[in-house]
């Protein structure tokens, strides 16, 4: 085991990735020879070379197309998105295109190609290069849809989304940048589509993704300690495939179930899981589903307004424990 | 990069007259050569009947849903498809029967797919906007104004990356221009130097709207070329020989390393943009004035002057309606998608699981 920050574990995940395989291509603004806005690449383009690092111009539509024009001929591209929220000016290429086309062509074209992209709040970027959209590709059919709370997740849900033969949307929390941990070293890969429970508990069961995890960590810490209440918390890592099974086998064990989400509140991926365990699983609830979300408003910029509007550690606590009571 | 003084404008001939000098003086066996000219007429043959066929089983209610046919820009498709080889890979829109067709895709593959039948090209699940035969190099036919311009240069970049020597042909309408994707293309394609030729097929309309109305300049894609450092190209979109000249040139370049070009072919669709349009905004006469100039009868004319035997050239058509009857028959009685196929196909294991 190594300690590294959770962008340096990108920067191990890809290059683990370009040297097992020649064909994994990488591509986007600034990630080349400035190692990226938020330093996450950097020394991929010293190691592997400006014919597979390459600096693009700011052409978002430019960038996804080249990238999916590479996948479906034989390349395996990983393209960078600077922030989620400029996925709005190329979501043609990733809805219509990259998402449709095994599907509208029955096959003949395969998409293996990853989306990586800086996503979420917390840095007081204002509403625009802040916002957490995993929501925005949950819904499209045809997109697998990871994001990793933790450094050795970041190297091995990096590295298996670039060994997929569908397109995947990375989404990596920016807030949770410098955050550091345990990472393997050497080959490490982990599987697409598994949710890990990272806190066993017996009241209630609190589903997380990406910085809502370490919160909802924190949280259960103190709903132990000030509340008596056994909280288990589980990191999704990814929306699509979504992990059921262990959202059921938890919701049995508890019978309790509270999403934390940092999209805004519609349409939000804990309202697909809270869906999905009413139909299947209602018998098994001594309690309504509680979704804790950012509210339905785009994201602002000061300090106390953003703290305010994400969830925090405070209000999952409140939450969670006036919900058990 | 290209150099950004290249402003070389090169008018291939755009007025019927001044092609009709420069008839007398090519010979059949010049440069182009029979067989390739025998090639393009056979194209454009098949492009016209298959076409002509779509129609008629639209209006037997046989085949449901849009077309967009490309009756009247048989030229242009052909004679890139002559320049081509067979692992060059062409993007094409919507009205993309031409350019799927002319990588040889089959013509059951084709109508079949256009009547949703299961031996359509994508077994019903694609239809008329979709045609794409990866075998055949037909990388596909997208329905989204420019998105395809940056994929055609994807996968330009792997032909580049992996020094294949495969080029990509994107083609795509005058009104494309106006879109950002187009500018991006472009201008992503000079930067990186990618083995790509931009077709556009400026067949001076939009949907219903003259393309001359919206846009900022005379030529719609010729003019914007020199901002991204490319030569300003025109050419006559009704002659083959003359596009199978630029297009021969521009896949040489392309091949060669030396980066993109961008081509705007002049020509008119006989039909309107699509089935439910009868075109009644066109000015009295136009059509009228470009039937003269039908590819298809510059192209006879052209090979009867050189002195193929009226004979071989009527051969060739006959074999082509033969086949598009053939065609015909068989996509009729192909059954329709089998239930089981609706749920397949959205991931790489054939499936569309999205949960345990
Ligand atoms: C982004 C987008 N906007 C609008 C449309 C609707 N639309 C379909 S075809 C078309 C006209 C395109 O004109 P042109 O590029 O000249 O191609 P042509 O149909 O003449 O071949 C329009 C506006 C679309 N498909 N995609
Ligand atoms: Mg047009």
């Amino acid at each position: 085991m190594a300690e590294l920050t959770y962008r340096e574990a990108v920067a191990e995940g890809i290059a683990q990735e370009m040297e097992r395989d020649e064909t994994v291509v990488f591509l986007g603004e600034d990630i080349a020879k400035a190692g990226g806005v938020f330093k996450a690449t950097v020394g991929l383009y010293d190691k592997f070379g400006p014919d597979r690092v390459r600096d693009t111009p700011i052409s978002e539509q430019a960038i996804l197309g080249a990238a999916m024009g590479a996948a479906m001929t034989g390349l395996k591209p990983i393209a960078e998105i600077m922030f989620s929220d400029f996925l709005a000016v190329c979501w043609d290429i990733v809805a219509n295109q990259i998402a449709k086309i095994r599907y509208m062509t029955n096959g003949q074209v395969s998409m293996p190609l990853v989306i990586r992209t800086a996503n979420g709040g917390g840095a007081r970027f204002g509403a625009q290069h802040s916002q957490s959209v995993e929501n925005w590709s949950m819904m499209i059919p045809g997109l697998k849809v990871v994001a990793p709370s933790t450094p050795a997740d970041v190297k091995g849900l990096l590295a298996a989304a670039i060994r997929d033969p569908d397109p995947v949307m990375f989404f990596e929390q920016k807030s949770l940048y410098s955050s550091k941990g345990d990472v393997p070293e050497g080959e490490h890969i982990e599987e697409i589509g598994v949710a890990k429970v990272v806190r066993e508990g017996s009241d209630v069961t609190i589903i997380a993704l990406a910085a809502m995890v370490p919160r909802a960590l924190d949280a259960a810490d103190r709903l132990y300690s000030e509340a008596g209440i056994s909280a288990g918390v589980v990191d999704l890592r990814s929306l699509v495939p979504l992990d059921t099974k262990t959202i059921f086998e938890q919701v049995e064990k508890t019978s309790r179930l509270v999403t934390v989400e940092e999209n805004p509140r519609l349409c939000g991926w804990g309202a697909e899981i809270s869906s999905i365990v009413a139909e299947e699983r209602f018998w098994d609830l001594d309690m309504p589903i509680i979704r804790i979300t950012t509210p339905h408003i785009p994201l602002p910029s000061a300090d106390e307004l953003e703290d305010m509007a994400l969830p925090s550690v405070e209000r999952i606590f409140e939450t969670v424990r006036q919900g058990v009571d | 990069m290209a150099k950004r003084t290249t402003k070389r404008r090169i008018s291939k001939s755009t007025k019927p007259k001044k092609q009709a000098a420069r008839k007398s003086k090519i010979q059949l066996n010049d440069d182009i050569g029979e067989k390739t000219r025998l090639r393009m007429w056979q194209l454009q043959l098949e492009i016209r009947h298959v076409e002509q066929r779509a129609h008629d089983l639209f209006f037997q209610n046989l085949i449901k849903g849009t077309s967009h046919l490309a009756i009247g820009q048989e030229a242009i498709a052909s004679a890139c498809a002559a320049v081509m080889r067979p692992d060059d890979y062409t993007f094409c829109t919507y009205r993309g029967h031409a350019h799927t067709l002319v990588r040889g895709a089959s013509m059951e593959g084709v109508l079949g797919e256009l009547m949703g039948r299961e031996c359509g090209l994508l077994g019903g699940k694609g239809g008329s906007m979709h045609l794409t035969d990866v075998e055949k190099g037909a990388m596909g036919s997208y329905a989204i104004i420019g998105a395809h311009l940056p994929i055609a240069a994807g996968a330009a970049w792997k032909a580049q990356y992996l020094k294949t020597g495969q080029i990509s042909f994107c083609f795509f309408g005058d009104g494309t221009t106006n879109i950002g994707a187009f500018h991006e293309a472009l201008n992503f394609s000079v930067v990186w130097k990618l083995p790509v030729v931009f077709v556009c097929e400026n067949n001076l309309y939009m949907e219903y709207t003259p393309i001359s109305d919206v846009t900022a300049v005379e030529h719609p894609a010729a003019d914007r070329a020199g901002a991204y450092g490319l030569e300003s190209i025109i050419v006559d979109g009704n002659d083959a020989d003359l596009v199978y000249r630029v297009a021969r040139d521009a896949a040489d370049k392309a091949r060669a390393g030396d980066g993109p070009s961008l081509i705007e072919a002049k020509t008119y669709r006989h039909s309107g943009h699509s089935r439910a349009d009868p075109a009644t905004y066109r000015p009295e006469g136009e059509l009228e004035k470009w039937l003269e100039r039908d590819p298809l009868k510059i192209y006879r004319k052209r090979l009867i002057d050189f002195g193929v035997k009226e004979s071989k050239v009527v051969a060739i058509e006959k074999a082509v309606l033969e086949a598009v009857d053939d065609a015909t028959e068989f996509a009729k009685n192909s059954s329709t998608p089998s239930k089981d196929v609706l749920m397949t196909e959205v991931w790489a294991d054939g499936g569309a699981s999205w949960r345990n």
